[in-house]
């Protein structure tokens, strides 16, 4: 221990090379990490940071989606509520009651919480497709409200006009970013713990978990709850983003869109809707700058998509996950797939799997 | 006003109750929610579009033709979408949207995005109890009802119709009993989307024809199958008959109603849904486990 921050550059060493380096998906996960920090340094193109931004926005809002709909099991079809909520909270915290941008966020993130109980309240007692359904209609009421008092809330035009939250174009991006990183990790975290445990739960089995002892009640409330403060934020950081909110935060198409990007990305993962957001939204942007291409953008889109679905019917992210990486068959960790034994306990991964028959030679 | 409340009611319950009608059928036999249902519905209002206005035929024939392709694409997206991911509930979902967005881009892409008129059908007015009613709405009201007693009649009076209650009573049972579930499940398609299909030629001349016309009837079925009972049929016509006669108060009633009308049919399902989460006629599905 002479050297401490020699030890303890080892040690960071060691983790690193221990615990991220040892699975394929870890190190992506790393590189993606590492590539979203230093994309403004590496090529600080406007229009390409514009996209990532608004990627790293979306990207939040699916994570957000996949803590309610892929864990719960409450498959929201009204998400966009939420993200509007938050926009709309923020952008006329700015304008009529002139708060900061940073405190009309933070406003955003307590309205939309409160929007989500109300709704979650609400929903306690639907299940399934009456819960998906009767979700949809949330946001269309919400519109229909905005409608019907223009002077609050700038009809349909929306609000405009309001600060961004950083002076500069890389500013703006790294609060996009970072924010992202922020809520995505956190709600990882959170699906990870045991919270995500008994959603899990009351997914697969909601009398089952009620008869554990699990007071399912409070669980699904605090999904709503905290699935819609990180869209609220994501909806805050958008309308800051783009100066302004309209009634397209809150359209049937981009609660949609939410849900193509879950599902395709792979459910009840978190990182899987937030890949799927890295590769469909700068795709369909990619798509969209070419002349005569901009206008079958949304075409190529919903074929990728239903294409990709025909091939992965359980979503990008477990495909790829299973490509490159196997279970133990002894003690259920994953391993790189070009492993001959498992790096934890030892026990030989492929001559057993062709024991029993699962990868015949 | 109360007669006009009565009369656009009827004609856009009529019109909902076919819509709302199929898509009902569909979820019951093969638990699909189709979210491509009512883009059927536009493409069947432009395939009607063009036979009428490019080519020489009638208004029936056009009619005719345009319900039959349109059903034997959903039938063929069914066996080429659908039926692959069939064990997977949320590709399923997706791909339905998939489709739908498909269907509108396509027809954006074909025709553009601005708003298409087609001559009615029958001209003239007609006045019933001092409301003047053109002909046209008379006609839909006419074709909703022949089509429903139609629909009645296939479901209650043939064994095709037996098969598909049995069906969707109990999937695995049927099976058991020698029918062929598949089979059923993709004439229930092809029933549902037929109905959606006359649905969208009869409104065709009423209403504008555009890219986007799906979108707001397909929040409104949704709201109706969902108020009448997720599967029961006739919770969706009275559910239709209701959002119908609802969205129409609101219109003529309320000022600023036009934006509201949306908003006050949806709150109304939300409160049904809160006294009664299984809707108004639903049965209340044993927990599956």
């Amino acid at each position: 221990m002479r050297n401490p921050a020699g030890y303890l550059a080892r040690r960071a060493w060691t983790n690193l090379r221990n615990e991220v380096l040892v699975l394929p998906s870890r190190t992506l996960a790393l590189v993606w990490v590492l590539a979203g920090l230093l994309l403004p340094v590496v090529h600080p193109d406007p229009y390409l940071l514009r996209i990532a931004a608004m990627t790293c926005i979306f990207a939040t809002l699916a994570a957000s989606w996949d803590l309610l709909a892929g864990y719960a099991g409450q498959i929201n079809f009204g998400h966009a509520l939420f993200f509007g909520a938050g926009a709309y909270t923020s952008g006329l915290a700015s304008l009529r009651l002139g708060l900061a941008p940073w405190l009309g966020v933070g406003m955003a993130a307590l309205v939309a919480t409160a929007v989500g109980l109300a709704v979650g309240t609400l929903c306690l007692r639907l299940r399934g497709s009456y819960l998906s359904l009767a979700t949809l209609a949330f946001p269309l009421i919400f519109t229909g409200l905005l409608f019907a008092f223009p002077d609050f809330s700038g009809g349909e035009l929306g609000i405009s006009g309001l600060r961004s939250l950083a002076r500069t174009r890389t500013g703006n991006y790294y609060v996009a970013a970072v924010g992202m990183l922020v809520l995505v990790f956190g709600l990882w975290a959170i699906a990870d713990s045991k919270f995500g445990l008994v959603l899990h739960a009351i997914r697969d089995d909601e009398v089952a978990a009620r008869a554990s002892g699990i007071n399912t009640t409070r669980y699904k409330l605090a999904a709503f709850a905290i699935s819609a403060c990180a869209a609220g934020i994501s909806g805050a950081l958008y309308a800051h983003f783009m100066r302004g909110a309209g009634p397209s935060t809150l359209e049937v198409a981009l609660s949609f869109q939410v849900v193509i990007w879950g599902i395709f990305g792979g459910v009840a993962t978190i990182y899987g809707p937030v890949t799927a957001v890295f590769v469909l939204y700068p795709l369909t942007e990619w798509l969209g700058s070419f002349k005569g291409l901009g206008e079958l953008r949304l075409l190529i889109f919903a074929v990728i998509v239903l294409v990709v679905l025909l091939f992965m019917p359980r979503g990008l992210t477990p495909w790829v996950r299973d490509k490159i990486e196997t279970e133990c068959p002894r003690c259920k960790h994953r391993n790189a797939v070009w492993r001959m034994g498992c790096r934890l306990c030892g026990a030989p991964l492929r001559v057993l799997a062709a024991r029993v028959g699962q990868r015949p030679r | 006003m109360l007669q006009d409340i009565l009369v656009t009611g009827l004609v856009n319950g009529g019109v909902y109750a076919l819509l709302a009608i199929g898509f009902s059928l569909v979820f019951g036999v093969a638990r699909i929610v189709n979210i491509a249902h009512t883009a059927f519905y536009m493409l069947a209002a432009y395939c009607f579009y063009t036979l009428l206005t490019r080519t020489g035929l009638g208004v029936a024939a056009s009619g005719a033709i345009a319900v039959a392709a349109v059903t034997l694409l959903s039938v063929v997206c069914y066996r080429l979408v659908i039926e692959p991911v069939r064990e997977h509930e949320a590709a399923v979902l997706i791909a339905t949207i998939a489709l739908g967005l498909i269907f509108q881009e396509l027809m954006l892409v074909a025709y553009g995005g601005s708003f298409l008129g087609i001559p009615s059908a029958v001209e003239g007015v007609v006045s019933v109890a001092g409301v003047s009613v053109p002909y046209q709405r008379l006609l839909i009201l006419v074709v909703a009802a022949a089509v429903l007693v139609a629909t009645w009649l296939v479901l209650y009076r043939t064994r095709l119709g037996l098969a598909i209650r049995a069906t969707a009573n109990d999937l695995e049972v049927a099976n058991l009993m020698g029918m062929n579930v598949h089979r059923v499940a993709m004439a229930t398609v092809a029933i549902s989307v037929a109905l959606a299909a006359i649905a969208g030629v009869a409104v065709a001349p009423v209403f504008v024809v555009d890219p986007f016309m799906w979108l707001a009837p397909l929040v409104t079925v949704l709201a109706i199958v969902v108020l009448g009972g997720l599967g029961s049929l006739k919770g969706s016509l009275i559910g239709a008959l209701v959002i119908g006669y609802v969205e129409a108060i609101t219109v003529f009633a309320l000022p600023k109603g036009a934006f509201l009308k949306g908003a006050v049919a949806l709150s109304i399902m939300v409160v049904v849904l809160l006294v009664r989460p299984e809707g108004l006629f639903g049965v209340a599905f044993e927990e599956e486990r």
